[in-house]
């Protein structure tokens, strides 16, 4: 079993996401520890990139407010080789194509493999494009995380085909951020994608309380959550381990719930 | 040039968020629809000639072929369109596609308000609703063209994140467009962004090398020995070189926006100072730093200001084409002078970074050589930002 698939070997899957480096790296590591530590089954670790075009206004400030505090992708390597000395959830780096690009593709997800990162997901890069690092990806053995929007229709089946890892299906239109509803036909989507593939579901943007998270999982293997965590950290800075903790432990306690 | 997978050598591609996949197929259908379509071509021609004030003239410029003594010169005048520069060209191709598409709403970026002008424009015209978004920086650098904007119907937002000028312009006008699909066409307003865009807002700027083309033939009996354009994205230089691209004899120049130098950080000239990389949907030429964060670049132009360079700009560099030259702002704001002095004509501060090259090249050239410049836009909306670079407090 891949480490990918260990996250939703066990009921619904809860992933967090957090931006490293917002406030600082100190933080973030120990706000993964206490995630891990109140249920969350894998975690999204945000590299922060200038201009993240499919984030909202509440990422798009973590990503400046990190980048602000001088972290880089070499700095985040070290954050992710120190945390693994005692969390073993899988982890999956979130970040834009240049950063990987510009890296030096196989040098970025050959560390990537040797630090312990189990994913990656790369919001522009389409299926067209998945050439770019699919080949390298599946040297390391890294997952490319296939992403699946309300607006794929006649793609979904061509995407889900090739899916590795888990499937990142997009709750909504627009960017990442919390919202009051979701209105999506999930279902029917998620229908769709267990006819071309055996790959996990886990849904996210717009997601922040425990009844929508729920939802959200009814249809699906897990719930991703951005932006609700972000906020934490932005309100509560250094102080924020603690506290998304205690988020993360409402929401997993919302996905055990169901079966 | 044919690139049915979107590439210009390894530029150009669709690196954008699989929300808008679906879009950008449906556009590039439509488009491969349309390009061949008798009615579209006949309806674009009458908006380009009954409404822009096509064609444009190509104007020799006898008292500054004379003052720089060498090569002749040639001024292809893109001010004079309807709105004062080159972007209706792609605009009204694109909202005449749009509309095509049953599109009833066009959202845009817009660096020095150019586009924004032009796209609200049309929008005016074709009776759709009009979104601009416009770094926060450049609304106060070109307050009289957000007025504009305002005037023809659009609603301008201003954009405050990132360095609040066109690239925080162009992000913001992509989460848009991944936010409401159905009825929106994102008229993107340079020769960039994911394929199909680089193709299309191209095919629609390259009526200004066909007209050079015709116009040169008829007057000269000879193509020019050199096309001069500036280039933030891209889309009046692509025009202006497209149908000379098989012709080895014509130097193709894309003039860059170097701002204080390219040996400063504060520079917006992509090919002299940038790397390979991927943003804005496209693989290109990016100023970045060595961990891939796009670069704030700067440029006393609106226009120029933008890390990026079109992918077939730099393909066109790649193989050797065309050349492009960083030239700085000091350097632009003395053209925009000059020109204004020896020919009574007044360029947009963008269009002053070609002259300033011309200037530059001329006087080495033969007097029977010949040099085209492209006037890609009227400078009235940068008068007073000029008068500050001077020193002189005018307010619009």
């Amino acid at each position: 079993m891949s480490n990918i698939a260990k996250a939703f070997a066990d009921g619904k899957a809860f992933i967090p996401f957090i931006t490293c480096g917002d406030p600082d790296l100190a933080t973030t590591a120990a706000t993964v520890r206490a995630a891990a530590a109140a249920g969350a089954d894998l975690i999204e670790l945000g590299i922060p990139f200038s201009d993240p075009t499919a984030e909202g206004p509440v990422i798009q400030e973590a990503n400046v407010r990190a980048l602000a505090g001088g972290v880089t992708t070499d700095k985040i390597f070290d954050l992710v080789r120190e945390l693994r000395k005692d969390v073993t959830i899988p982890f999956a780096f979130m970040t834009y194509a240049n950063v990987v690009f510009s890296y030096g593709a196989e040098r970025f997800i050959k560390t990537c493999s040797e630090i312990g990162i189990d994913g990656l997901v790369l919001p522009d890069i389409p299926f067209e494009e998945r050439e770019e690092f699919l080949p390298i990806c599946r040297k390391y053995g890294v997952a490319l995380v296939s992403l699946i929007a309300p607006t794929s229709e006649d793609r979904v089946a061509m995407i889900a085909k090739e899916a590795e890892g888990f499937i990142y299906l997009v709750s909504s239109l627009g960017v990442t951020g919390t919202r009051d509803s979701i209105t999506t036909d999930l279902t029917g989507i998620v229908r769709r994608i267990r006819a071309n593939t055996a790959v996990p579901v886990a849904v996210g943007f717009g997601i922040s309380t425990p009844e929508q998270a729920r939802a959200m999982a009814e249809v699906s293997d897990g719930a991703i959550v951005g932006s609700a965590i972000v906020k934490i950290l932005a309100k509560y800075g250094t102080q924020a381990p603690e506290h998304v903790g205690e988020y993360v432990r409402s929401m997993k306690d919302a996905l055990r719930t169901l079966a | 040039m044919s690139n049915p997978d979107g590439r210009f050598g390894i530029h150009g591609g669709q690196y954008i968020p699989e929300t808008l996949m679906n879009a950008v197929i449906e556009l590039e259908n439509a488009y491969n629809h349309y390009k061949n379509d008798p009615e579209f071509n006949r309806e674009l021609t009458e908006l380009f000639n009954e409404y822009a004030g096509r064609p444009s003239r190509l104007y020799y410029a006898e008292k500054m072929t004379k003052d720089l003594g060498g090569a002749k010169i040639y001024l292809k005048r893109e001010d004079l369109n309807h709105t004062g520069a080159h972007k209706i060209n792609n605009v009204l191709g694109q909202a005449l596609l749009a509309k095509k598409m049953g599109k009833t709403r066009l959202i845009a970026e817009t660096g020095a308000g150019q586009h924004g002008v032009a796209t609200a424009t049309a929008a005016a015209l074709f009776g759709m609703e009009c979104v601009v978004f416009m770094g926060e920086e450049d609304t106060i650098r070109q307050a009289l063209n957000v007025y504009r904007m305002r005037l023809l119907g659009a609603t301008v937002v201003p954009v405050k994140s990132g360095t609040a000028t066109l690239k925080d312009a162009v992000s913001e006008a992509m989460r848009e467009w991944t936010s409401r699909i159905a009825d929106t066409h994102y008229c993107l307003g340079s020769v960039m962004g994911p394929h199909p865009f680089p193709t299309i807002v191209r095919d629609f700027q390259a009526v200004i090398s066909k007209e050079i083309r015709e116009q040169m033939l008829a007057k000269e009996g000879r193509l020019p020995d050199a096309v001069i354009a500036c280039v933030g994205g891209g889309s009046n230089a692509i025009g202006s070189f497209y149908h000379f691209i098989g012709d080895e004899g014509v130097r193709l120049i894309g003039c860059e926006a170097a701002g204080r130098g390219i040996d400063t950080w504060e520079t917006a000239a992509t090919i002299s100072t940038g790397k390979l990389g991927i943003f804005h949907g496209m693989k290109s030429y990016f100023c970045q730093d060595e961990y891939g964060q796009i670069a704030p670049v700067y440029s006393i132009s609106a226009g120029l200001d933008y890390p990026g360079v079109g992918p077939e700009h730099a393909y066109l560099h790649d193989i050797g084409r065309a050349e492009y030259v960083p030239v700085t702002d000091e350097e632009a704001v003395q053209a925009f002078e000059y020109l204004a002095k020896t020919e009574g004509i007044i360029p947009a501060i963008e269009s002053a970074h070609a002259v300033a090259y011309a200037r530059k090249i001329a006087p080495t050239m033969g007097k029977d050589q010949i040099i085209v410049i492209t006037i890609s836009g009227r400078g009235d909306k940068d008068c007073a930002a000029i008068a500050r670079y001077r020193g002189e407090d005018i307010h619009e």
